[in-house]
């Protein structure tokens, strides 16, 4: 269920660091929590994210979630797609549903998430 | 009391059922140091007739039966008779807030075929489903705009409506975004335009104008919004006559569109309630205050409405909310979409030009002051007497005189504001003549 | 099993559009008496329209009977229970209706002359009259045109007071039980939010007040009684942990429907409070609006009121603009005054002695419910009800059906849904509020309605889960409506 080759936050957020960029979405978690998306607000390009700082926010019919930055550095891409398809986020939450690329300032900041194994625990416990 | 539908044994049931001997039981769980030891100080209650009485008998305390010239904001048209034939029915007038949109489909088509009215006659893509009124939806569109550019600093007509300006700066003030005024030509009583562009700078984010502005003046608004948008500011097209709309060119290069529809069936009522609507172009949607009403499927893909977009709402938000609006002008705005179906293309058409015509009529015999181009509404130049006298002697024969400007434009105290609309006849007319002439 | 009315579902209306058809005519004008203008000539030819784009045409009965069509498929007070809790969904007398439409108050100007105008002006002075003695405060401003923008008034107020102590603070405090229109509020008059638990009573815990009230604290942000129905007990306590520390205590008087009569806000430390014309004082929800929210204050509050003021002087009333601390407009002109006419109607049916009968009725219906649907459905706080009752949906939930589905079924049996899913402290919550102007009958049928339901979540869930089976649409798409927004129409 959850790659082997992400990092994961305990705020359901997940990143997959190549090189010094990092590409980051919402865990297959967080979408079954909110049920069906229907509008992402997407992080402005160029702008520079601490650890826990916004990267936008995802919204379904009934309630609005803010998504907090895993890791620290400059908003490089979004994924564009999300627009005129937020049902991505639901469908493909760690593919095609990703949301925003990140040019890491410190990758060393991945090792301190949590590994698939240790997210697979976190998030069914909190069921 | 007759709205308690109880009889003396059903309570007796409902009272065994839940336990308790008595009525004053039920609120044992209360501390005593907050109860009420006396009765409520406001009499015994009054029968039906003795209620309508007591309101007849204020009604006459007021003017009654005179014909008015005011305008200022509020306006007085003919309601057609079918308006309160709908809003009476009990299924719109005691109908709640359509969350649950299968038994709403009602009022949801209703708002719905409002806001695409809405959106026909103002040019904008997208539209609410109403606001409280024209004065805040002022400020609701400059916290908008704020939002959308990122900006601060509002710029202000002088002739938009200055309560409509007190209630801007009342509700902005707290949101950190100063706002400027912008003045008028002296000659022709329209926006000045320099004025505008020499305080334009990359921190303004909204510029307001009003057309027809509180002079009654027509203004060019695209003008206005061609400068607000070369410095990257937003344009709000505020109206307070809704008449208006059914002979003036909407605005192309408006942003936003915030305007009172009173006109449209809201008896004046001593100052509401109304309804406001704010409009705007599709990119803006999720950042418009106030409930929308969109099209949708049900389970059998057949057509049918809800409340859409919720997620910017207060419910929802909480304290991120686009605004902490709750309520939509529901029944008010049914009465504007009544009337808009009564009057319909060519109806809405006619009453303008009859307002048009009321009141140049008007302004043949009391020359205006400004020379811009006006609607149904125009300052008329200063009369040999002040305003406040000729209004007197005008009173004499019944009749309520325009607004003597001087509450609101110390620069123009010898002035009145004079309206005329399809309900002012040429009698009355002649005899406004009279009393600025004699 | 279904005895209640049943609208007219399986017609169909089209949009007026649809309907429209050019030359079609609903309206006539009176020739004009004064000469024709031409629009170009006056106004300018670039200003002028040279149309309304799909404006619909319609004739007088095509479109008397759209409406009227429409209207069948609205449920409404008029045909039954709405128990929606914290709406106070009452009755709306009609006498109400007459009284707003009398000549003489609806076409009142309110530029006209203030000579001519004592009739409206004496009827708002009456009214903030009534409401301070209702609520046992010192002054009414009636300018604000819904619930919540007289919070938003209210915080105004507060944020004036502290300002003119030279104190400034920038925290509000508000219960995680509160109405979503409570932080929305304090976050428009820039003021900073900070959550306050609930304790296990379901009441705002004291321990947590005291440790988060402090100098930079302006208010607390309360409903009593709270969003599950229950009174405040500690209310005074609260009141005195803010007052010594320079805090004022706003209350959002939504559930004013359980005290009136009974225990007034003012006498209990309230300092600020917003009223609902729209709930507890009848004025009709017309589909959503218009509604009234009065602001009530103590005396210290008084000289920050929105301008104007009424005031009398040798018998004749004036409004006052000369007030150098006023927070200014928050509305134009005097509020919504055609509303002020219906509470004040209200007010005058009951007298003193009927809106405290008001009250017990309200809080017996209310109790009366709880107790006959305890033993069907989860009830999470056992403190005396008032006059609404929360139920969560902890049982049903169980079997796979939440408060969301039980709504949609109660549809079916031709009631209106109760509060779903709020407040949120309750998980799976069921807020039902029947006010005074329910008759037994009524709410056996509902409570008899509601039994039947847990029934079938037990032996049939799928009939509750798609439900309502019977009505003009089945459950709409909103989903769809959200994603791809269509928000008019539009010729093909």
């Amino acid at each position: 269920m959850y790659p082997e080759n992400f990092r994961y936050t305990k705020e359901h957020e997940w990143v997959r660091a190549e090189g010094d960029t990092g590409t980051v979405g919402i865990t297959f978690h967080a979408q079954e929590e909110l049920g069906d998306i229907v509008y992402v607000d997407p992080p402005k390009i160029g702008a520079r994210v601490d650890v826990g700082s916004s990267l936008g926010s995802v919204e379904s019919v009934k309630a609005v979630s803010d998504i907090y930055s895993p890791v620290s550095g400059e908003v490089v891409e979004v994924n564009e797609a999300l627009a005129d398809a937020p049902e991505k986020m639901n469908q493909d939450p760690h593919g095609e549903g990703w949301l925003a690329r990140i040019k890491l300032s410190h990758p060393e900041e991945c090792d301190e998430l949590m590994t698939a194994a240790g997210y697979q625990a976190y998030a069914g416990a909190e069921k | 009391m007759r709205y308690l539908p109880n009889s003396p044994e059903e309570r007796r049931q409902m009272l065994e059922t839940c336990g308790v001997e008595s009525l004053e039981d039920l609120f044992a769980g209360l501390p005593p140091e907050v109860r009420l030891t006396r009765p409520l100080a406001l009499g015994s209650g009054k029968s039906e007739y003795e209620i309508l009485d007591y309101f007849r008998a204020r009604g006459d305390e007021n003017a009654n039966g005179y014909a008015s010239f005011l305008g200022a904001g509020v306006y007085r048209h003919y309601r057609p008779v079918l308006v309160d034939a709908v809003i009476s029915r009990g299924e719109f007038l005691t109908s709640y807030t359509p969350y649950q949109a299968e038994i709403s489909q009602g009022i949801l088509t209703t708002i719905f075929e409002f806001q695409t009215m809405i959106c026909q006659l103002t040019g904008m893509e997208v539209a609410n489903a109403s606001v409280y009124c024209g004065s805040t939806a002022v400020p609701e569109s400059a916290m908008m705009a704020a939002r959308i550019t990122g900006r601060s600093r509002v710029l202000a007509a002088r002739t938009l409506h200055p309560e409509y300006r007190d209630v801007l700066s009342t509700c902005v003030k707290n949101q950190g975004m100063p706002v400027e005024e912008i003045t008028y030509d002296r000659d022709s009583g329209r926006l000045d335009l320099a004025d505008l562009q020499s305080k334009l700078d990359d921190d303004v984010a909204v510029v307001i104008v009003q057309s027809p502005n509180f002079f009654g003046i027509v203004e060019d608004v695209n003008a206005a919004a061609e400068l607000a948008h070369s410095r990257g500011a937003l344009l709000v097209h505020v109206f307070t006559e809704a008449v208006s709309l059914g002979i003036l060119e909407p605005a192309s290069g408006a942003d936003i569109v915030a305007g009172e529809l009173q006109s449209f069936a809201m008896p004046p009522s001593f100052g509401g309630p109304y309804a406001g609507v704010i409009a705007t172009r599709e990119k803006y949607v999720r950042q418009m205050p106030g409930r929308l009403v969109g099209q949708t499927t049900d389970t059998r893909g057949n057509r049918a409405f809800c409340l859409t977009i919720t997620t910017r709402e207060q419910h929802i938000r909480r304290e991120k909310a686009t605004s902490n609006i709750c309520t939509n002008q529901a029944l008010v705005a049914l009465m504007a979409t009544v009337f808009m179906t009564v009057y319909g293309k060519e109806g809405l058409r006619e009453l303008a030009k009859q307002n048009l015509a009321k009141a140049h009529y008007l302004a043949t015999l009391v020359k205006p002051r400004f020379s811009g181009p006006f609607f149904n509404e125009f300052v008329a130049a200063p009369a040999s007497r002040p305003p406040e006298d000729v209004n007197a002697r005008l009173l004499d024969a019944k009749i309520i005189g325009g607004l003597a400007l001087g509450r609101f434009y110390p620069e123009l105290a010898d002035s009145m504001l004079l309206c005329s609309t399809e309900m002012n006849t040429r009698d009355q007319m002649d005899a406004v003549a009279e009393a600025f002439t004699r | 099993m279904i005895e209640k009315v049943r609208s007219h579902i399986t017609q169909n209306e089209p949009l007026l559009f649809e309907l429209s058809s050019p030359g079609k005519r609903g309206w006539q004008l009176p020739e004009l008496d004064v000469p024709e203008v031409d629009a170009a000539a006056a106004l300018g030819a670039s200003a002028v329209r040279s149309g309304i784009a799909d404006f619909p045409e319609v004739s007088e009965v095509e479109a008397l009977r759209h409406f009227t069509r429409l209207s069948t498929w609205n449920y409404a007070i008029d045909l039954g229970l709405y128990p929606l809790g914290s709406c106070t969904m009452k009755y709306n007398p009609r006498v109400n209706e007459q009284a707003a439409r009398v000549e003489g108050l609806a076409w009142a100007h309110p530029y006209q002359p203030e000579a001519l105008s004592q009739g409206a002006m004496e009827i708002l002075a009456a009214l903030e009259t009534v409401l301070e003695e209702i609520t046992g405060m010192d002054a009414v401003t009636l300018q604000p045109a819904a619930g919540a923008h007289g919070e938003l008034t209210g915080i105004l107020l507060i944020r004036a007071l502290l300002a003119s102590r030279g104190d400034p603070r920038k925290k509000v405090l508000i219960p995680d039980s509160a109405h979503g229109t409570n932080p929305a509020t304090a976050a428009m008059a820039g003021y900073t939010i900070q959550n306050i638990r609930s304790n296990e009573r379901g009441m705002v815990d004291l321990e947590s007040l005291v440790g988060s009230v402090n100098e930079d604290v302006a208010a607390l942000m309360v409903t009593n009684p709270n969003t599950i129905g229950v009174f405040e007990q500690d209310i005074v306590k609260v009141a005195g942990i803010l007052h010594a520390k320079g805090a004022q205590l706003y209350m959002d008087g939504a559930n004013m429907n359980a005290l009136v009569g009974i225990a007034r806000p003012g006498d209990f430390g309230v300092d600020v409070m917003h009223l609902n014309l729209h709930k507890t004082f009848s004025t009709p929800h017309g589909g959503g609006g218009p509604g009234s929210g009065p602001v009530a204050v103590q005396r210290h509050l008084e000289p920050f009121l929105p301008v104007p003021r009424l005031q009398q002087r040798f018998g004749r009333w004036f409004f006052q603009y000369g007030r150098p601390q006023s927070i200014g407009r928050v509305k134009a002109f005097y509020g919504n005054f055609g509303v002020a006419v219906r509470a004040l109607a209200y007010v005058l049916a009951h007298g003193g002695d009927g809106l405290r009968r008001a009250t017990m009725d309200a809080v017996l219906n209310a109790t009366y419910i709880r107790k006959r649907l305890e033993p069907h459905f989860e009830l999470p706080n056992q403190a005396p009800t008032m006059h609404e009752c929360v139920f969560s949906d902890a049982r049903q939930a169980a079997r796979g059906v939440k408060t969301g589905d039980i709504a949609k079924r109660l549809i079916d049996y031709g009631f209106h849904p109760y509060t779903v899913s709020f407040p949120m402290i309750v998980h799976g919550a069921m807020m039902i509020e029947p006010t005074e102007t329910e008759s037994k009958r009524e709410l056996d049928l509902f409570v008899d309605a509601m039994i039947s339901i847990a029934k079938e979540v037990e032996e049939n869930p799928e009939l509750v889960l798609k439900a309502p089976h019977s009505t003009r649409t089945t459950r709409v798409d909103e989903v769809a409506a959200a994603r791809k927004p269509v928000l008019r129409w539009r010729r093909n």
